[in-house]
């Protein structure tokens, strides 16, 4: 076993670069959905307000992709650098799920981004929609094989262990694990509220400043349509998504309701705690407010049912309860209040004041955030609950770090950390300034006709951002 | 079984590596070349020529990553746990270098330097750095019981160190060259100017190369000096000098692309040099890519998606490139 301080550091080292990595892919999967969408419209309708919107949102998602990129890599070089021993265990299973993203969806992602971004004078209007929607669709593939793999190390199979490394059996089975459909849908829906906040919360504050515009009136209509429809679908996954934790992982969901196994008598059911500090070594949850029976019904869906408790499993094999249970309340909570913003939403719109209701529109700017922080907390509430484990059942996390000394990694986590708070600081701040810039009205109106390859002194695609400082 | 999937992975991997060399190259030659470019109309035209295709070349380099460790897990795991320090300063070289292609456009005028300045450095340490990390691959990495033996500093040694810096005037070379062809009037003439000195100091480093790994390596020696070989290799150095020749004589013309293909040409050569001396050792000096291999069910089945899809991959890179074909001026599309 290695050094405990080591492997701690090489935890918060994958920690601290993936929970950056994971802000940037979301909004991207969210945003190029968008901008397809918009340009979509654009074409079918005329109206020039979603080219504009289609302008405006293409800036910031040209400065987030670049983040999601740079941050990326370092994740698929981490696995070798940081966790040498996981990669040669299971690097027949989660490499060549890794080279399938790489093959159908990075190259796919930025062999039309180019062309996305710059080509809008270069490519006919049909043959740039066509760039869209494949950066949009290469999304959607690499969220398929990311989560693909992150699933079966979840929940295991087709496979065998043959001299002490996996030796894949089915590919199918290992693709299509029993977590993957729940976790692929929940991911997804998650980066597409993330993005729907944020873009409310940008129209939100432009409106709040009296920017009154139909550009930006359209964009926070379509982001609280979203939330309307989807925060609750999203609900439903995610309920769907426990259950099953719940057949596969039970010390998981067991750490998510800070459960130990003896707190209620025969018949009593399980209550659902809103409130608790799960306490790992005193084996007990302190403070425990709850809800009697809701958890039963929640999770067995019966009055009395019950589920395995923390006690169930061998204390060198439980997660830490205390952070799973505040991160899934975390979530949820958030989940909760994106329900309430479409809900609260409705109402406005059917009262005719969506666009003027100040308290209504600052709670949608404080929602901003949210869908991100709620997709952190979900993370770390599946990752974290799946420890001790790197690979469920399969390997330790303490089995898979590679052998550096604490000094090497301190070195590296701190350059990560100096590193990335000043480049993701200083890239979020300008794609904030962007969203504060707003849309501008017929942007990209001044093309000049022409195919490909005309030479020209051509619009400025992205040029609105730096002239007038 | 007739094919030999651990050979075809190799190809694969050696492919994609040399596509990132060939591809990234110029990308990073560019900020390499930045210092040269004080004006910022020049260092607009500069980074607007990579702009639509900089994130097509880096990604190949996830493709060597991903492929090296679908293909040969233990490969992957022993090389970036030796070369740690180095492969996390490249890393942070490539994100300030990436970033600084977005940000350096949307700062304010006052914040520019420092993008400008991310741009330089990180292309400068990102390129040394996988020099360093080529250096010392090539040198050999102590493996004890399918684990890295080694120590965390053990490539800061003169080898390493030297292909570090060769790698920079190579990319350097790669981004003249690239511009030479891409640009026109001063800036154009500025990168002749530069392009020449560059490309001798890359011929030297290319003999010193050749003449270091056989002194240190008696295995390479043989790979290159034993008699069949000699004879089939023979063409090898003959042709660096043949298109050192061509490069120089492009130049004098003023040629548009010859300089920047003959490059190419010389960078390949480089490669398949390094190529054969170590084949078929992928973990030198003692393990071999059959060794190395991951089962077959992982290199057959990742094997059916790289043939299927690398040729869709080149198709449309090649369409991306030819959309953004030509030469790029000041106030063209892209960032301004």
């Amino acid at each position: 076993m290695p050094d405990s301080l080591a492997l701690d550091l090489a935890r918060v080292q994958f920690g601290f670069t993936i929970s950056f990595h994971i802000i940037f892919p979301a909004i991207t999967i969210g945003l190029a959905s968008y901008l397809a969408v918009l340009e979509g419209m654009w074409l079918y309708t005329r109206r020039t307000l979603y080219r504009d919107l289609y302008h405006f949102w293409a800036k910031i998602f040209a400065v987030n992709f670049g983040m999601g990129v740079v941050s990326g890599l370092v994740m698929a070089y981490q696995f070798g650098t940081n966790w040498s021993f996981f990669s040669e265990f299971a690097g027949s299973v989660t490499g060549p799920l890794l080279a399938y993203e790489v093959l159908t969806a990075f190259f796919l992602e930025a062999g039309f981004l180019g062309v996305m971004l710059f080509g809008w004078n270069r490519v006919g209007p049909g043959l740039h929609f066509f760039s869209t929607l494949a950066v949009a669709v290469g999304t959607l593939i690499s969220t398929f094989w990311i989560l693909a793999s992150n699933s079966w190390m979840q929940t295991p199979q087709g496979f065998e262990i043959v001299d002490g490394r996996v030796v894949p059996t089915d590919w199918l089975a290992v693709i299509f694990n029993p977590s993957f459909p729940y976790r692929l849908l929940h991911m997804s829906v998650a980066a597409f509220l993330a993005t729907a906040l944020f873009v409310g919360a940008s129209a939100a504050w432009h409106l709040l400043r009296g920017r009154d515009q139909p550009a930006i009136r359209k964009m926070f209509s379509m982001a609280l349509w979203m939330m309307l429809i989807v925060a609750p679908a999203q609900a439903l996954i995610g309920d769907l998504h426990g259950l099953n934790t719940l057949a596969h992982q039970p010390a998981k969901v067991a750490a998510m309701e800070g459960h130990w196994g003896d707190e209620n008598e025969p018949g009593e059911g399980l209550p659902l705690l809103l409130f608790g500090w799960p306490d790992m070594a005193a084996e007990t949850t302190r403070f425990a407010v709850g809800v009697p029976r809701l958890g039963s019904l929640i999770l067995t869906h019966s009055w009395d049912g019950t589920i395995p408790g923390l006690k169930d499993f061998p204390a060198e094999d439980r997660p830490n309860a205390t952070v799973v249970f505040w991160s899934f309340r975390v979530m949820v909570g958030l989940g909760l209040l994106m329900i309430l913003l479409g809900g609260l939403g409705l109402v406005q719109r059917w009262r005719g004041r969506l666009y003027r209701s100040r308290w209504f529109l600052r709670f949608a700017l404080a929602m901003g955030p949210a869908g991100l922080v709620a997709i952190l907390a979900g993370w770390y509430t599946t990752e974290i609950g799946r420890q001790p484990w790197v690979v469920y059942g399969l390997m330790r996390t303490g089995e898979a770090v590679s052998p550096h000394a604490p000094g090497t990694l301190a070195l590296s986590l701190g350059l990560f950390v100096v590193v990335y708070l000043f480049v993701f600081g200083a890239g979020i701040a300008y794609m904030l300034r962007l969203v504060r810039k707003g849309p501008v009205p017929d942007e990209g109106a001044e093309a000049t006709p022409g195919g490909p390859g005309q030479q020209r002194h051509a619009m400025r695609p992205l040029s609105a951002v730096t002239e007038e400082h | 079984m007739g094919i030999d999937l651990p050979l075809l992975w190799a190809l694969i991997i050696g492919f994609g590596v040399m596509m990132y060399v060939l591809m990234d190259g110029f990308d990073l030659g560019i900020g390499i070349l930045y210092p040269f470019l004080p004006d910022k109309i020049d260092r607009d035209v500069a980074m607007n020529t990579v702009a639509p295709v900089w994130d097509g070349n880096e990604t190949w380099l996830v493709l060597g990553g991903a492929g090296l460790l679908a293909a040969f897990p233990l490969v992957y795991s022993v090389v970036l746990t030796a070369l740690y320090l180095p492969l996390i300063l490249m890393l942070l070289g490539l994100i300030f270098r990436g970033i600084a292609f977005e940000f350096r456009f949307k700062a304010w005028e006052r914040e520019r330097p420092v993008w400008d300045a991310a741009f330089i450095g990180g292309s400068f340490a990102a390129t040394f750095f996988q020099g360093v990390v080529l250096g010392a691959y090539v040198s050999g990495l102590p493996v004890e019981n399918g684990a890295y033996a080694g120590g965390p500093l053990d490539w800061i040694a003169p080898f390493p160190l030297f292909t570090g810096v060769g790698l920079v005037f190579a990319y350097a070379l790669l981004g003249s060259t690239w511009l030479i062809m891409k640009t026109e009037g001063a800036l154009q003439a500025r990168m002749v100017r530069v392009t020449r000195p560059l490309s001798w100091v890359l011929l030297a480093a290319i003999a010193v190369i050749s003449v270091w790994t056989p002194l240190r390596d008696p295995a390479i020696a043989a790979r290159w000096f034993s008699p069949p070989h000699l004879l089939w290799f023979a063409p090898v150095p003959l042709l660096v000098l043949a298109s050192m020749a061509l490069l120089q004589r492009a130049l004098r013309r003023g040629a548009q692309v010859a300089p920047f293909v003959l490059t190419l040409f010389l960078m390949f050569l480089g490669y398949a040099g390094l190529a054969i001396s170590g084949w078929p050792r992928i973990l030198p000096p003692d393990i071999d890519i059959w060794r190395a291999a991951a089962p077959p069910q992982s290199l057959g089945f990742a094997l059916v998606g790289a043939l299927f899809i690398v040729p869709f991959i080149l198709m449309y890179t090649a369409f991306s490139y030819y959309v953004f074909r030509g030469k790029v001026r000041p106030g063209d599309d892209g960032y301004h």
